[in-house]
């Protein structure tokens, strides 16, 4: 089972459709069992019971989730694969520590891989559809991966499969959810 | 929150406004004519009856007029957005973009310059679920603009009912087109929605079609009971 995390201002918010549908959906379609559940409200058998968790993003004026830092303090004891896009990856970012600056890209944009990984393998740059005001500051026990012109585009964990993706792959870049998938995989 | 939904009087913009109803409050619908039937942003074929339509929803209607110049437009799209703001105290944009990146950072970028919220409950939509439920919620929608094979005039002016969807669905196949039109491939017309008090009956129209492209041109149309 992955775990959705939806980040947006409400539990089944008019947001929801947009930011967790299209990454439920990518990720039903192939093959996995996708379990959506609003940050406020995961659970620990929700934590226990899942192989991976997926942190989706928001709307450009939802910032909500940043106020409550307490729903993201499970993440550094998860330990199993973690996927944090765009207010998931600054979820994920503020739970082991790293700030955020401005920064804001919308639309499409390059983004460079500068780090080998099996997520970005055989890959040195590709267009990406961006969503954001704020970039992260890379955490302690993290490496940046990729970059756009402007921030910093992905980082991982040094030791724990742990990502967190500043753009939207499930915008036209659904082959990184698939890459994803096959970490959680291979770490079962 | 209070939301204005950018409104063409097709199917996709009327669908969210439905989305957006059942979430929070949707206090006008806006729309931007375009002058140049070109645009990008803007242009549909029959706009002029976008005021019936807003009638037949109980909401009122934010128009604002734009040549339709590629960036130029935007400006316009702004001031419509701010009118809504100023007369129907909108905090958030509601918009039926389903694919278009083109469009979506657009409005993406102007909400962000006014300080506005933006939703997109279609973006990316399951199109097959999404064609579906607007059949099973009640919406009626007429093809009402073709541009590309395999659609020829007698699809002007089809009601979307399960039989069309079937064939659309063929046609999408066959043509690898979208099964909604979101590429541009045909624009449609909504004539009544689950959130209208009355339909609307179209008693003129003319059709103008060659080689795969032409418009259902609705002359005259009027409000009755459902």
């Amino acid at each position: 089972m992955i775990l959705v995390v939806d980040l947006c201002y409400r539990d089944g918010s008019l947001s929801r459709a947009e930011f967790v549908g299209p990454v439920e959906r990518f990720l039903r379609g192939a093959g996995a069992e996708p379990v959506v559940r609003h940050y406020t409200a995961v659970s620990a058998p929700d934590i226990e019971g899942a192989d991976g968790a997926v942190l989706c993003g928001t709307a450009l004026k939802d910032t909500g989730f940043a106020e409550h830092p307490g729903r993201f303090r499970w993440l550094p004891a998860f330990e199993r694969p973690v996927l944090g896009i765009s207010s998931g990856m600054l979820a994920l970012a503020a739970a082991f520590g790293g700030g955020t600056v401005p920064c804001c890209e919308i639309g499409m944009t390059d983004v460079r891989v500068t780090a080998p990984d099996p997520l970005f393998a055989g890959m040195t740059g590709f267009p990406a559809y961006e969503l954001h005001e704020r970039a992260v500051e890379t955490p302690r026990g993290f490496i940046p991966l990729a970059v756009s012109d402007r921030c910093v585009q992905a980082i991982r964990h040094r030791s724990l499969p742990l990502y967190g993706l500043l753009f939207h792959p499930e915008v036209r870049n659904e082959w990184v959810i698939e890459r994803f998938l096959q970490q959680v995989e291979n770490t079962q | 929150m209070r939301l204005g939904v950018l409104f063409s009087g097709g199917k996709d913009s009327l669908f969210a406004c439905w989305k957006a109803m059942q979430q929070e409050e949707v206090t006008c619908l806006i729309t931007v004519v375009s002058q140049n039937p070109e645009s990008y942003m803007f242009h549909t074929p029959n706009i002029h009856l976008a005021g019936l339509q807003a009638v037949a929803a109980g909401l009122p209607l934010v128009e604002v007029e734009t040549a339709g110049e590629q960036e130029a437009e935007l400006l316009d799209l702004a001031r419509a957005l701010l009118l809504a703001r100023e007369r129907f105290g909108i905090e958030g944009v509601v918009t039926g973009a389903i694919l278009s990146i083109y469009q979506a950072a657009r409005i993406q970028r102007i909400c962000r310059e006014l300080d506005l919220w933006c939703f997109n409950p279609l973006w990316h939509t399951d199109q097959e679920a999404y064609m579906e439920e607007l059949i099973g919620a009640g919406f009626r929608v007429i093809i009402a603009g073709i541009f590309s094979c395999p659609f020829d005039a007698s699809w002007l002016g089809r009601e979307i009912d399960r039989r069309t969807l079937d064939d659309l669905r063929k046609a999408a196949r066959k043509y690898r087109i979208t099964l909604t039109g979101e590429g541009g491939e045909f624009e449609t017309f909504v004539i009544d929605a689950p959130f209208f008090s009355r339909r609307i009956a179209i008693e003129e129209a003319s059709a103008v079609c060659r080689n795969y492209n032409g418009v259902l041109r609705i002359e005259r149309a009027g409000l009755v009971e459902k």
